[in-house]
């Protein structure tokens, strides 16, 4: 009962602290609220805008997902992704000609492969030189940055403009969008970016999950995970581990350019990232870590994205800082204070065979531990 | 500083504890345990693992509420909410793992927290004095400005007694303080608390050791599962009779094993040393040979090495300089050395921290049971794990080894430790290894348990496999192995045959001093 009920909580409490911000500006939080929701579901349009969001943070989710349940801390998803659309534009550009089931799938192996290179350098680090990943990571971010601003503007830009952007791809490599693939079945929703790599994102929960829980491998990861000494002495490889952790990681962030690059903007350019990565880790951390947490999680902040922006048109005072606020309330309540309301919860739910089982376990664990 | 109460009423007891009752969920811990402790008496507390010992203490101690029942000091009631509380009304508990400062001395280990003030100063002449005093009046003698850094164990025990009576209790609580000491060390603590019982202060003393219960308390009460079984003086027990008051039934405390019939050598190791993480030699040359059918122990206090070593063999730790011979084969890969290599080649290990190495604690009972051997076809197919396959493997193991609860979804965390040390045994000895590394066989497992483990131990030593059994319980040793190598420092300091060894003679050695005359 408990990990449902909580996180449902967790979240009530966090938009009474929002409400509480909107009054405080001034404006009426029931209206906002209705705003916020229709701006993210109220129509067929809204809808694709906040699956199209919530697609991105479904990769960078689970990439922060994969590699903390190896005890890694993968900051950097944000540059992984960035990387991930420089491997998308090289083979776009260079394969555009060729048919679409050729350069589609090469594109999104090539996403991967950049992004996984990108994160196995800081997991080599981390597990030859033993450098920091949390460190490693976040400074991996600025190489990347700088990286991809050289690129675009000296090498990469299309002749002739100012703007630093690549040429814009081949048809061929565009990704189809829903609204396309649904009007040629005959049925029109409103246009929106959402597009085929949204099942992309899906087959990319089901394979980490079955990863995680069904494999050897992913057996291996949640060993190191908990306990490196139990890993050693069972025979797991911990270079090996934290390497392979941070390239799936890296691998997942960098499909986040399919989403975008492919998907949407058919060409790379700058900061087309705007910050996914970082979302990631409270996709990942609301979400617990579970493909099927990080989906839900995934909608609620692509909800927030899109209502967010809905509700600073629709209502000017509550401009896209105060928006961003809202989102980072969400964010501490149910991140930082998840387990806030543990206690209360389990008492008020005691009696129920759950509850009463974690209290055994508890026991156990302090007494484990006080031993 | 330390003002010694006045007692209201001479006769009443020390500590009396009325109908306690505590339930944790479905867990009744204690069931109306009533307990007297008299002024002036070290009174024992013994019990298997979860017979409530650590609960009735922790309630004494504040850090549990009682659900029903009170507690009366000196004849008057009190509450104790915190283990402030529980100082207030003159009870004090010496931990078993110590909170001491490494870095400070002695003595500003003991004034922190009662500092006595803002300046300093005042403070720590007032308690160097009453170190002093102390010192003299029990045996405590610890210098004041020596680091704790560099105290051997048993005075860093001291401190914590000196740090307990520096706050002005009367009474003290003991958690298993002889675990980690030496038989001498171990000894000292005994003159101490004898010395602190003349004085009228109270000791509660709870262990495991039958024997420190017959050589030091007056009174001895016995739980089983959240009940008193009795209370008794102790002069008038028996080490068979508490056994079986704790228990519930006869329990053998010698292990049934087949005549010593050595075979061909399985393992050989030669002038092996070995380093820690710092570069500091812990192993310092060891030589020893384990043959088929014999059960070798390694006794010593611990921090000697015997953790490196086991570990060495086990294929985690590296090795610095010397030769491992399996089978009459030098390893020399360290692919071969690896844990996978050395699990592959037929060496299994039941480590010393199961908590730590042997399980993950955080995940299923069933996961944990596979660790090491997740690799193996039985559990794989090609690329999913087979699950079904995990489930029976658990339930079979479950079975044989009496594991409980038989529930393999459960998270390792909520076995109790004995059982989570039969997951680990059933794991290790369901491969039937020539060679079971065992670390601390039946560390913090009850006496049931033990005889269980002593069993399976035995049994696979009868089969003609080999054993090399790390333990600090001597007596656990002394019943099961067929030799006992003694290390100190790193070295092996002698080698005694436990038909010939008392406990006396093997801790000469673990103290480091190998010509007996020299005492």
């Amino acid at each position: 009962m408990t990990p449902v009920l909580l996180p449902v909580l967790n979240l009530a409490v966090a938009l009474g602290l929002s409400a509480l911000v909107v009054v405080l500006v001034g404006e009426s939080p029931f209206r906002a609220w209705k705003l916020l929701t229709v701006g993210a579901f109220g129509s067929g349009e809204a809808i694709g805008y906040t699956l199209y969001y919530a697609t991105t943070f479904v990769f960078t989710g689970l990439a922060v997902a994969v590699a903390f349940h190896g005890g890694l801390f993968n900051i950097g998803a944000e540059g992984q992704a960035y990387l991930g659309g420089l491997g998308v534009a090289l083979v776009c550009l260079a394969a555009g000609a060729w048919p679409s089931l050729l350069v589609v799938p090469g594109a999104i192996i090539a996403a991967a492969g950049f992004g996984a290179a990108w994160a196995f350098l800081p997991g080599w680090l981390q597990a030859r030189r033993g450098s920091h990943i949390v460190i490693t990571t976040i400074m991996f971010n600025f190489i990347a940055s700088s990286l991809m601003t050289y690129l675009l503007v000296n090498v990469l830009i299309k002749p002739g403009q100012q703007s630093p952007e690549t040429p814009e791809f081949a048809p061929s490599t565009w990704l189809p969008q829903l609204h396309e693939v649904l009007a040629a079945a005959g049925w029109q929703i409103g246009r929106s970016p959402v597009n085929l790599s949204s099942i992309l994102a899906l087959i990319a929960c089901g394979v980490v999950w079955f990863y995680l829980w069904r494999t050897r491998w992913g057996y291996a990861l949640r060993v190191f995970g908990h306990s490196e000494t139990a890993a050693v002495y069972g025979g797991i490889a911990p270079t090996r581990t934290v390497v392979v952790a941070m390239s799936i990681s890296g691998a997942l962030a960098g499909l986040m350019s399919v989403n975008e690059i492919m998907g949407v903007q058919h060409r790379l350019l700058l900061n087309f990232t705007g910050g996914a990565g970082f979302v990631g880790i409270a996709v990942a951390l609301m979400g617990r870590n579970h493909p099927v947490g990080i989906v839900l999680a995934a909608i609620l902040f692509g909800a927030l994205y899109q209502g967010g922006s809905e509700l600073s048109f629709d209502m000017p005072t509550l401009t896209r800082d105060i928006v961003v606020v809202i989102q980072g309330l969400i964010i501490l309540v149910c991140g930082a204070f998840e387990h806030a309301l543990r206690r209360p919860v389990d008492a008020l739910l005691r009696g129920s065979a759950p509850a009463r089982d974690r209290a055994v376990e508890e026991l156990a664990e302090t007494s484990a531990t006080s031993r | 500083m330390a003002p010694v109460t006045p007692r209201p009423d001479r006769a009443a007891p020390a500590v009396e504890l009325r109908h306690i009752d505590k339930r944790f969920g479905p867990v009744h811990a204690n069931r109306d345990v009533s307990l007297v402790v008299r002024a002036g008496t070290i009174h024992g507390i013994v019990g298997e693992n979860g017979a409530g010992k650590s609960t009735l203490m922790g309630i004494l101690y504040g850090y549990h509420r009682p659900d029903r029942g009170e507690i009366l000091v000196d004849g008057r009631p009190v509450v104790i909410r915190s283990s402030r509380d529980a100082l207030s009304a003159g009870i004090g508990m010496v931990h078993q793992h110590f909170m001491l400062v490494e870095t400070f001395s002695v003595l500003e280990n003991v004034v922190l927290g009662v500092e006595g003030g803002f300046r300093l100063r005042a403070g720590i002449a007032a308690a160097r004095a009453e170190l002093a005093r102390l010192g003299r009046e029990y045996h405590l003698e610890v210098d004041p400005d020596a680091r704790v850094a560099d105290l051997s164990v048993g005075q860093r025990q001291r401190v914590e007694i000196l740090k307990v009576l520096l706050r002005g209790a009367n009474v003290l609580v003991l958690d298993e303080p002889t675990a980690v000491l030496t038989p001498g060390e171990a000894d000292h603590l005994f003159r101490i608390l004898t010395a602190l019982a003349r004085q009228g202060k109270s000791i509660l003393l709870i262990t495991h050791k039958l024997r420190e219960i017959r050589e030091v308390t007056d009174v001895v009460t016995v739980m089983r599962h959240g009940r008193i079984v009795g209370t008794l003086p102790t002069v008038e027990t028996t080490s068979a009779q508490l056994a079986e008051l704790m228990v519930g039934r006869a329990v053998a405390l010698t292990v049934e094993k087949q005549p010593f019939r050595p075979g061909e050598p399985l393992l050989q190791v030669g002038d092996l040393v070995i380093e820690d993480a710092l570069g500091v030699e812990r192993v310092k040359g060891i030589t020893f040979t384990v043959r088929r059918g014999e059960i070798v122990g390694i006794a010593g206090v611990a921090g000697n090495g015997q953790s490196e070593l086991l570990e060495a063999l086990a294929g985690i730790r590296s090795v610095k300089a010397g030769r491992i011979t399996w089978k009459g084969r030098e390893l020399s890969d360290a692919r071969e050395r690896s844990p996978r290599g050395m699990r592959r080649m037929g060496v299994a290990h039941v480590p010393e921290d199961r908590q730590r190495m042997g399980l993950v604690m955080a995940i299923a009972a069933r996961e944990s049971a596979i660790l090491g051997y997740h690799d193996e076809r039985t559990y794989n197919g090609a690329l999913r794990l087979r699950r079904a396959a995990i489930a029976t493997g658990f339930q079979e193991q479950a079975k044989e080894y009496d594991i409980r609860p038989a529930d393999g979804s459960r998270r390792t965390s909520t076995f109790s430790g004995g059982n989570q040390q039969k997951i680990v045994l059933a794991r290790e000895l369901d491969r039937h290894p020539d060679l079971l590394l065992v670390g601390q066989p039946t560390r913090g497992v009850d006496i049931g348990a033990i005889e269980f483990i002593h069993r399976r131990l035995a049994a696979l030593r009868d089969s003609g496999k080999a054993l090399l059994i790390v333990s600090v319980e001597l007596e656990g040793l002394l019943a099961l192995a067929d030799r006992i190598l003694v290390m100190h420092d790193g070295r092996i300091a002698g080698e005694v045959l436990p038909s010939a060894a008392t406990e006396r003679s093997i801790g000469l050695l673990m103290a480091g001093v190998t010509d007996p005359g020299a005492t």
